[in-house]
């Protein structure tokens, strides 16, 4: 496969999963919103904007919804709904034969949808319906891809996109929650921050997965452990660096005599890190230096990924 | 089930927009009668209620936009991106008239390619004195940098498409060759899968031939030329990237033939030979069909400024390492001011006559055929020779006194760069214009490949000037296209 098109592929689908989960977020928190809360709606809002990284260009003036119009619609900010999926389809077009014709069609269909709606007034879009479509496009999207789409390599950096995105989002997520709610976890808990820490599994669509396993019985250091530990849960950061490491594998089962040590290395010495990992010991060593050490890593396997498939040098490819 | 008397629907309400003039109408004869292969075709769209129509054409478009076949307007801001215009009433051609157009178009790209062959070695046409040095050396596609290269095969045209109208009396006639890139057969390719898609039952009616094999032709053409001593050619399309206005075409064929489409950044070369970029690592490439301009393909032979082609291909290339496909410097052979010489270059190669005509043309660097032309403006088309796409045209009937000033003045600044030729009413083909049937004028372009044999797909693009009264089919010109059949009997 050409370097070029691996590229494509990986942020074609980094994109996508990044315009999902910013939707799903501004969709929890539109809804938590409307709960009577002694949250300022001030706070509320940093938050939100905290965990999509600050993006420039996006400040909170006062009004729930021009904020979240901007963040769903402003093409001149990239960290944008809209800017995601544009990325995604012109990344998805540059790979145009890579991808089944099922696949671009239902990215065009998602794209048109976005577009479609972004001259509307802040008022005049109901916000949930389309943040809802946003969502199930994308999941459809990557319905089509598992089923049109050979399980091959480019298959295999559609994954490796996805979930390196997703386990970054998800600690980004976790992180900026530990800060403002961690301090005090042994005290008992008001029912403002209840619907707060459910919000939090609501943002990683983990909440009906949670009860199931936990019941309703809502406590930080579970919901960490669900969000953080679990082998299970599709939205975990373990299950997502799990399906990392296997498409990785693939990936470089697929090249044989490339040298692919560096990556298999970083990328196995995070998932044990999950796999063998301890919630209690996480606790007791700092909650938030383990989800910044994660986002580093992360940052390595990427870097990691890029030297070996694709940024690679030709001197170095011309000796090998 | 055709009835057995003349078919004569003019005077029903769906024909009520229709028109006829001294043009050649491809559905109706003198008398207004259907012509025998339009038959099934009218009956059909004639059991269909408007709204039907309406909504057979609306789910026609909506499969063009999902699927994304959509061209690039060049000079427009907004909206780059725009669903190729498609009408729904496919073009009828006989079996009587393919056969004809299928041996004229063989004749003629076999004469030119010899053509080629013949100016970048031996030159035996010019000293001979069939065809002028100053057209052949003056023109800005003759490539220098060809003489005495050996191409695979002398095969120079790999893929041609040639431009044909039909004149009031019903014959085909040349109106200009496509050698260089020609594009446009992704449409004829998808026009074809949506129409099958909303009229199934017309297809049963009709025998109509298949085109589907035209990408495994198109491989096979491109593997009979790959470089001596690569019995498994790697073969890869070289776009120039997304934002050409024929990309969607250029993934669309790559992706039918199972091919890299790769860009010239994917591509190097080391030691004269060309490898691409991939995650395995370097990979050599063996046969490149190329969609970039010559000027462009690479920048250390043609333009330094060329960031879309690949330092040092021309080199490999050279060596015989790599086949380019067309070959370079074939724009030489679809000029304008050399089309006039065509039949003359056909009759020194093959000895025999044109089966297909040229369309008159005046060449502006003769002095009386410049004053004809001057004198004439009002009445003739001036193209500049090395346009396409309908850019650079001026058409006499329907231009104004300031655009004839100034193609006068251009004129005379660059004789060499224009030709005119009379004002054509080229054949019409009936359209669907808000669910009524209407005419418009068509031309034709069949796809032509060549390689160890010439091989023509059965129909090819016919495009409409789908405003009423235009005689420009250009997609860049408001142009659209509609399916073509070339019936098996």
């Amino acid at each position: 496969m050409l370097s070029r098109v691996a590229d494509s592929l990986y942020w074609m689908s980094r994109y996508l999963e990044r315009a999902e989960h910013t939707a799903r977020l501004i969709d929890v928190n539109l809804n938590l919103m409307l709960d009577e809360s002694s949250f300022s709606a001030d706070r509320r809002w940093q938050r939100v904007l905290a965990t999509l990284g600050d993006p420039e260009g996006f400040e909170f003036t006062g009004d729930p919804y021009v904020l979240t119009h901007l963040i769903t619609f402003d093409v001149a900010n990239n960290a944008s709904i809209i800017s995601c999926i544009v990325s995604a389809r012109e990344n998805a077009r540059q790979v145009r034969e890579q991808i089944s014709s099922e696949q671009w069609q239902q990215l065009n269909r998602l794209y048109h949808e976005v577009t479609r709606n972004s001259g509307d007034s802040p008022t005049d879009v109901q916000p949930s319906d389309f943040l809802q479509a946003v969502i199930s496009g994308a999941q459809l999207f990557h319905g089509i891809t598992d089923s049109t789409m050979n399980h091959g390599e480019g298959w295999h950096f559609i994954q490796i996109g996805r979930y390196i995105e997703r386990a970054t989002a998800t600690v980004k997520l976790l992180n900026v929650y530990i800060q403002e709610f961690w301090s005090h976890p042994e005290r008992a808990m008001e029912g403002t921050e209840y619907l707060e820490w459910i919000g939090l599994l609501r943002s990683s669509s983990a909440f009906e997965a949670y009860c199931r396993v936990y019941t309703n019985d809502v406590a930080p250091e579970r919901i960490l452990e669900f969000l953080l530990l679990n082998g299970e849960n599709p939205h975990a950061v373990r299950h997502a660096i799990d399906c990392l490491q296997l498409a990785l594998e693939a990936v470089h089962g697929e090249g044989g005599k490339r040298r692919a040590g560096p990556l298999m290395r970083l990328s196995g010495r995070l998932q044990a890190s999950l796999e063998f990992g301890h919630i209690a010991e996480i606790v007791e060593q700092g909650v938030r230096p383990y989800l910044y050490e994660i986002l580093r890593q992360c940052q390595e396997i990427h870097d990691a990924l890029f030297q070996l498939y694709i940024n690679y040098s030709i001197e170095s490819a011309l000796a090998g | 089930m055709t009835s057995a008397g003349p078919v004569r629907p003019l005077d029903s309400p769906p024909f009520q927009n229709y028109f006829r003039d001294d043009a050649y109408d491809e559905m109706f004869d003198e008398q207004g009668s259907v012509r025998r292969q339009y038959i099934p075709l009218t009956e059909s769209f004639l059991s269909l209620s408007p709204d039907d129509l309406r909504r057979r054409k609306q789910s026609a478009d909506l499969a063009f936009l999902n699927q994304g076949i959509t061209f690039t307007v060049y000079g427009r801001e907004e909206g780059t991106e725009r669903i190729f215009p498609h009408d729904l009433v496919p073009r009828i051609i006989t079996h009587d008239e393919w056969t004809h157009i299928e041996r004229g178009l063989t004749q003629r790209i076999t004469a030119l390619n010899l053509f080629l062959r013949d100016i970048y070695h031996e030159g035996r046409i010019l000293s001979d004195g069939i065809v002028p040095r100053e057209i052949v050396f003056s023109c800005k596609h003759f490539r220098r940098q060809m003489r005495g290269l050996q191409v695979p095969r002398n095969i120079y045209i790999t893929v041609a498409g040639t431009d044909l109208i039909r004149l009031q009396n019903g014959e085909f006639v040349v109106l200009e060759d496509n050698l260089r890139v020609p594009s446009g057969v992704s449409y004829m390719l998808t026009s074809r899968m949506v129409m099958k898609r909303i009229f199934p039952q017309l297809f049963q009616r009709c025998s109509v031939r298949s085109i589907e094999h035209y990408s495994q032709s198109l491989l096979a053409t491109l593997r009979s030329l790959a470089p001596e001593g690569r019995p498994e050619p790697t073969i890869v399309l070289l776009t120039p990237g997304v934002f050409n206005s024929a990309y969607f075409e250029h993934t669309y064929l790559a992706r039918q033939m199972g091919i890299e489409l790769v860009e010239g950044r994917d591509l190097l070369t080391h030691d004269d030979v060309v490898y691409m970029r991939t995650t395995t690592g370097l990979r050599r490439v063996d046969v490149i069909y190329r969609r970039i301009d010559d000027d462009f393909v690479d920048a250390l032979a043609f333009r330094g400024d060329s960031g879309l082609g690949v330092a040092g291909l021309f080199n490999a290339y050279r060596a015989g390492n790599v086949t380019l496909a067309n070959a370079l410097g074939t724009g030489v052979a679809d000029d304008k001011a050399l089309y006039a010489y065509v039949p003359h270059i056909i009759k020194y190669y093959l000895g025999e006559d044109p089966v297909l005509n040229n369309v008159e043309t005046f060449l502006l660097t003769d002095a009386a055929q410049r004053q004809h032309v001057l004198a004439n403006l009002d009445k003739l088309v001036v193209k500049a020779v090395g346009e396409s796409g309908g850019y650079g045209m001026l058409i006499g009937p329907h231009s104004t006194a300031a655009q004839r000033e100034e193609f006068r003045d251009r004129i005379d600044a660059d004789p060499r760069n224009y030709i005119a030729q009379p004002t054509l009413n080229f054949s019409r083909a009936p359209c669907l214009i808000d669910a009524g049937f209407e005419p418009r004028h068509v031309d034709l372009r069949p796809y032509v490949l060549f390689g160890d044999k010439v091989t023509i797909a059965p129909g090819g693009l016919t495009r409409v000037a789908l405003r009423r009264g235009s005689l420009v089919v250009n997609s860049s010109q408001g142009g659209g296209s509609k399916d073509t059949w070339v019936l098996s009997n």
